[in-house]
């Protein structure tokens, strides 16, 4: 490891770029911040190329080239280009929707390693439904073979929730049919979006029990012919997700106007003061700025967290979550169920309604 | 009951599917395996056996290298890396 003095701060592996907020579709659980950057606001692509130099040399292996949906973007190509340039490992997380396959081509071309498509449910009028734009489906079954054609690695994400549930056996098929080596099983997260539409998301426990044992069993089934890697349904578990790997610990987001976070959701903390990248370099700001430090380590954390050997597991669960939850950042995630706020995600957690979701839009 | 580990053919020619590489990296403190939205780190060993993993070289020659170079029973070799390779293997992080 490279020092940073006496403390000892660990590198950063993973930087997720969020190059816009613009978005064809219109999925209700997206985890973008309800409030949305504008494209006025988007930083250009030479600072892109900046971030993602600094990115390399502050230790950082791999970029998530994410938003909304990074082929909004008109100059995607140069920005695959400059973080191959910098030596980082290209990930494109897509929609699929504008993605031609000219545009693929280019992206191969520029360096580009693996791409992650999403897909909305294995049904195409449910899928198409869920992400409020017709043909979508059709759309992404097209580009999947374009990105096999290219022999670029796939990996298919799934967001799971009551709509989807009871197809996820369908939705790992429908992964090894588009020729994924991945597929990602991902239950909802109530943040931004999501947590507007909670009530119209929320699987039962039921539905939970069984589709986390039918995902046990697909698993072993394909094993050595798909990953199956789950997003666990945090609201369902007795243990809290160790939210990006700890906060400051593994990974930086960068918002589409510059603003470097510890977790896309984590402007929802009030108080913390986020440092942009148009002001300071990366570096400044995973070592120095206030946001980054605020939650750093477990000191901070209190009983029930404080004497518990899952401490430095679990970091105490997710600070937003903490802080949406109990009104508190500093308090133990009441996923856990040692939180004396546990009940409170229980009883969310049973609560199904079947509204008409609230899209996401600008 | 731990599953025996499946035996590797002699002829295989393993290799990284595109989409991984294993890369130094000074900050993260040495080897780490790239793969689709993981990273793994690993140990000098390890390192050794996969940057072998070019698709050229078989199973059993870089079995044989291996021994040689750290002068070392063979079956003891073709055990440990049968061990790691299937493991990359069920992780779609090596091609057999």
């Amino acid at each position: 490891m490279t020092s940073h003095g006496a403390s000892a701060l660990p590198n950063p592996l993973g930087l997720l770029a969020e190059l816009t907020h613009r978005c064809p579709l219109g999925c209700p659980y997206c985890s973008n911040p309800t409030a949305l950057d504008r494209r006025a606001d988007e930083l250009d692509g030479a600072t892109w190329a900046r971030v993602f130099a600094e990115a390399a040399a502050l230790g950082v292996l791999q970029v998530h080239l994410s938003g909304g949906e990074p082929a909004a973007r008109r100059d995607l190509t140069e920005i695959t280009a400059s973080a191959n340039k910098a030596g980082l490992y290209t990930n494109l997380i897509t929609s699929g929707i504008g993605v031609t396959a000219k545009l693929l081509g280019a992206l191969a071309e520029a360096g580009l390693d693996h791409v992650q498509l999403s897909i909305q449910d294995a049904q195409e009028k449910s899928a198409d439904h869920i992400a409020g734009y017709e043909g979508a489906y059709a759309r992404k079954r097209a580009l999947a073979s374009e990105i096999v054609a290219l022999k670029l690695p796939l990996t298919v994400n799934a967001v799971i929730h009551r709509a989807n549930i009871a197809r996820v056996a369908d939705l790992v098929e429908l992964a090894l049919a588009m020729g994924a080596a991945r597929v990602e099983i991902a239950h909802v997260q109530y943040y931004g979006w999501a947590l507007k539409n909670r009530a119209a998301l929320m699987p039962t426990r039921e539905q939970v029990d069984r589709a986390v044992e039918v995902v046990e069993g697909l698993r072993a089934r394909h094993r050595g012919r798909i990953v199956i890697d789950a997003v666990v349904p945090d609201y369902h578990a007795r243990f809290p997700k160790p939210c990006v790997g700890g906060w400051g610990r593994r990974s930086l987001n960068v918002t589409p106007s510059g603003k470097v976070l510890p977790c896309h959701a984590a402007e929802i903390i009030p108080g913390l003061e986020f440092w942009s990248v148009k002001d300071h370099s990366l570096t400044d700001i995973w070592t120095a700025s206030p946001a980054f430090n605020a939650f750093r380590g477990t000191a901070f954390l209190p009983e029930p967290c404080k004497s518990c050997e899952r401490r430095e597991i679990d970091f105490g669960g997710c600070r937003c979550q903490a802080f949406m939850l109990t009104g508190d950042a500093r308090a133990t995630d009441p996923v856990c169920q040692f939180s004396p706020h546990h009940d409170v995600v229980a009883a969310l957690a049973a609560v199904q309604d079947d509204r008409s979701y609230v899209y996401r839009r600008m | 009951m731990a599953e025996p580990i499946p035996a590797i053919s002699a002829d295989a020619r393993p290799r990284l599917p595109r989409g991984v590489r294993l890369t130094h990296n000074e900050a993260q403190g040495g080897w780490v395996l790239l793969a689709p939205e993981r990273v793994f780190k690993a140990d000098a060993i390890a390192a050794e056996i996969v940057k072998r993993c070019t698709g050229s070289a078989t199973f059993a020659e870089i079995v044989d290298d291996l021994a040689k170079t750290y002068a070392a029973p063979r079956d003891r070799i073709e055990a440990d890396v049968t061990a790691l390779l299937r493991g990359l293997a069920d992780k779609k992080l090596l091609e057999l």
